[in-house]
């Protein structure tokens, strides 16, 4: 029997993963400023706007599908009553 | 060179009848031969019409080959190749006969130049492809099996009056760009529009799907989908209609696919949601935005195949496929997690995956259209994919909760059959050239710019900040088994009631088509029903002799049959019915 992985059972594991995550974003951010820039419509001339609708995007997504829950969820059973 | 070889549809249909017949590890090589003979064909034949055959003084096309149909010939050939790969262990030639044939008929599509064969064989391909879903031989799947039928009659019905008023106009059963001009083009618009599950003829597909087996729905996703986007991509290029439709397809299913709770019903709403993205670029109609159609499709046949191996073999080794009932497989499933990964990262459009460099086409075609509106649209569905089905899907089944299930890695078969999609979309999205070679345009398109490549990590990876934070913050919606209401409320729901009137109408429609088909093709609609009664009464007629029926009571039994099946109310799907009496004959038999 081959041993199971379970790395993530550590929760310090958890940590330096997300820490990698977290230094991953800083570097995105920063890099925007050494690339020749190429906007598609003038709104992306701000720096990090890909940053900032990406981050709102998911926002937005998860208060809507929790607005949408209340309207169309029910038991699993709803269809066999 | 092409008269000694067989059009690659003709090649599975017929080699799926030897299936049953054939035993063990035969069999499996067999199965799996098939895919590569007709791919073989179809890397040797030459551009042009070819396989034309002449049928009651129409001129049949089995073989328009053209880079637009050849690309999609190669891609389903070689999912059809993975998905028999996949399959190559289950037991029950339903399946396998079901799904060669489903594979052919898609094949018979995407091929066909004329309108008579194109029907035949969508037909084919939606009866083909109920046995898939019923083969879960599960009550709830017979009855999502139902109705997946019954929507798939009437589209088809509609793509029948469609093609009838066409032929009537034009005089010629060819066909080609077509446009949204009269009624005729709406209701053949309307008929391939429903296989694209284009909203709001979309509730069937998330209904059905996640009722197939675990190597079936593998099937499914591939091929009704994507052969109904080819003739979107053929029929009806530049059609406005198509950019407003996709747009809301990129957008709402996310929110359903952020509250499922079963995995495959995940996929099958971020499937909507990629077809979507399709559907803009057909919409636009420039060189560029159809490349970049025909490019998302080829990726995410492979990638979202590769997502459901992943689903369905979690399924085959758990029993289990909902949120709320997995987790912590990476543990013991490490390869299927890993391909999970990747198909996750390859439908999310990361960089150096396949996603990106096709996805990425039909953004750019907005942008350079000036469409803001709809740039905003598919860069907000863009962070939205990679929420649901990039981290979503592989979090809540590899890691998220510890489930205690320690189920392994699937048979070798199936992780081959993943390894091979997964290298495939790494290989796509690194080398992006071959791909761009096979495009029915030339491209002048370089995916990987510094400015694009940041652009999109930033999108991606800040949504994936959001979830972190919401995870970690307690906001993210739990997983609850629940099911979410859909449009299929409306035929499923409304009782009774709404049977009759579907009912009522399909009997209608199937009136107002047989009408229209009697008054035009009085002939041709004559042929195919006289067939099937021959062919009917053929084998009726040696059961009656075996009886003891003989002279008058034959004749009396013969003319009755004879008249029963002319009067029938069954339209010119009734060929397509004989090609299929014989899955149906597997499926009684197993």
């Amino acid at each position: 029997m081959k041993k199971e992985l379970s790395i993530f059972d550590n929760p310090k594991n958890v940590k330096k993963l997300l820490i990698i995550f977290y230094c991953s974003l800083v570097i995105l951010l920063i890099s925007e400023f050494f690339i020749h820039p190429h906007p598609a419509f003038s709104f992306e001339h701000v720096k990090g706007f890909s940053a900032v609708y990406g981050f709102f995007s998911c926002v937005l997504l998860i208060f809507l599908a929790k607005i949408l829950r209340l309207i169309v969820m029910k038991k699993e059973n709803y269809y066999d009553k | 060179m092409t008269s000694n070889m067989l059009p690659p549809a003709i090649i599975f249909i017929l080699g799926a009848i030897l299936i049953p017949f054939l035993k063990g590890k035969t069999k499996s090589i067999y199965m799996l031969l098939i895919p590569v003979a007709a791919f073989y064909i179809l890397v040797n034949i030459p551009q042009g019409n070819i396989w034309t055959y002449e049928f009651w003084g129409y001129n049949l096309i089995l073989g328009r080959i053209d880079k637009l149909s050849m690309i999609f010939g190669y891609i389903f050939t070689i999912m059809a190749f993975l998905g028999i790969l996949f399959a190559l262990k289950v037991k029950d030639d339903l399946q396998h006969v079901a799904a060669i044939v489903y594979a052919g008929s898609t094949l018979g599509v995407v091929l066909a130049g004329d309108f008579l064969s194109l029907y035949f064989f969508w037909e084919v391909m939606a009866v083909s492809s109920t046995f898939l879903i019923i083969a879960s031989r599960t009550r709830a799947s017979r009855e999502a099996g139902f109705r997946y039928i019954l929507v798939h009659l009437i589209g088809g019905l509609f793509l029948l009056a469609g093609i009838v008023l066409t032929i009537q106009k034009t005089g010629t059963i060819a066909f080609d760009y077509i446009g949204l001009t009269g009624i005729e083009s709406y209701l053949i618009f309307i008929g391939i529009a429903l296989n694209a599950a284009a909203i709001p003829l979309h509730a069937w597909l998330p209904d059905a799907y996640p009722h197939g087996t675990p190597t079936s729905t593998v099937f499914l996703s591939a091929f009704t989908t994507k052969s109904a986007v080819y003739l979107l991509i053929r029929t009806f290029p530049g059609a406005d209609l198509l950019i407003w439709i996709g747009a809301f397809m990129v957008f709402v299913p996310i929110f359903y696919a952020v509250l499922e709770n079963d995995i495959r019903k995940v996929l099958a709403y971020s499937l909507l949601n990629q077809i979507g993205f399709m559907l803009v670029g057909i919409g636009i109609g420039t060189q560029l935005a159809l490349n970049g159609a025909v490019a998302h499709a080829f990726c995410h046949i492979l990638y979202k195949g590769l997502l459901f191996m992943a689903a369905g073999s979690v399924l085959q080794m758990t029993g289990k496929i909902k949120c709320t009932e997995i987790g912590g497989l990476y543990k013991t499933m490490p390869l299927t997690c890993l391909f999970c990964i990747v198909g996750a990262a390859s439908i999310s459009a990361f960089p150096l995956f396949s996603g990106f460099v096709s996805k990425s086409m039909i953004v750019t075609a907005t942008v350079n259209e000036k469409m803001v509106f709809v740039y905003l649209i598919l860069q907000f569905a863009s962070a939205g994919v990679f929420h649901h089905a990039g981290i979503k899907v592989p979090f809540f089944t590899f890691f998220g909760h510890d489930s205690g299930i320690r189920a392994k890695d699937p048979s070798w078969n199936m992780t081959l059959a993943m390894g091979i999609a997964a290298f495939a979309c790494i290989f796509i999205g690194v080398f992006p050239q071959p791909l761009y070679n096979l495009l029915p345009f030339i491209v002048d398109y370089v995916p990987y710019t510094g400015a694009h490549v940041v652009g999109q990590l930033q999108l991606l990876m800040f949504g994936a900040l959001a979830f972190a934070l919401l995870i970690l913050s307690g906001y993210y919606p739990p997983e609850i088994k629940s099911i979410n209401l859909d449009v299929d409320w409306f035929y499923r729901k409304l009782g009774r009631g709404g049977y009759i009137i579907l009912d009522k109408g399909l009997n209608t429609l199937n009136m107002i088509s047989e009408g229209v088909v009697m008054g035009f093709l009085k002939g041709l609609v004559f042929f195919f029903k006289n067939t099937a009664a021959k062919i009917a009464l053929f084998v009726a007629v040696n059961i009656w002799l075996a009886l003891g029926y003989r002279d008058k009571r034959l004749e009396i039994k013969k003319n009755r049959l004879y008249n029963d099946i002319l009067e029938g109310t069954l339209p010119i799907g009734i060929g397509a019915a004989v090609t299929i009496s014989f899955i149906l004959l597997v499926f009684i038999l197993t």
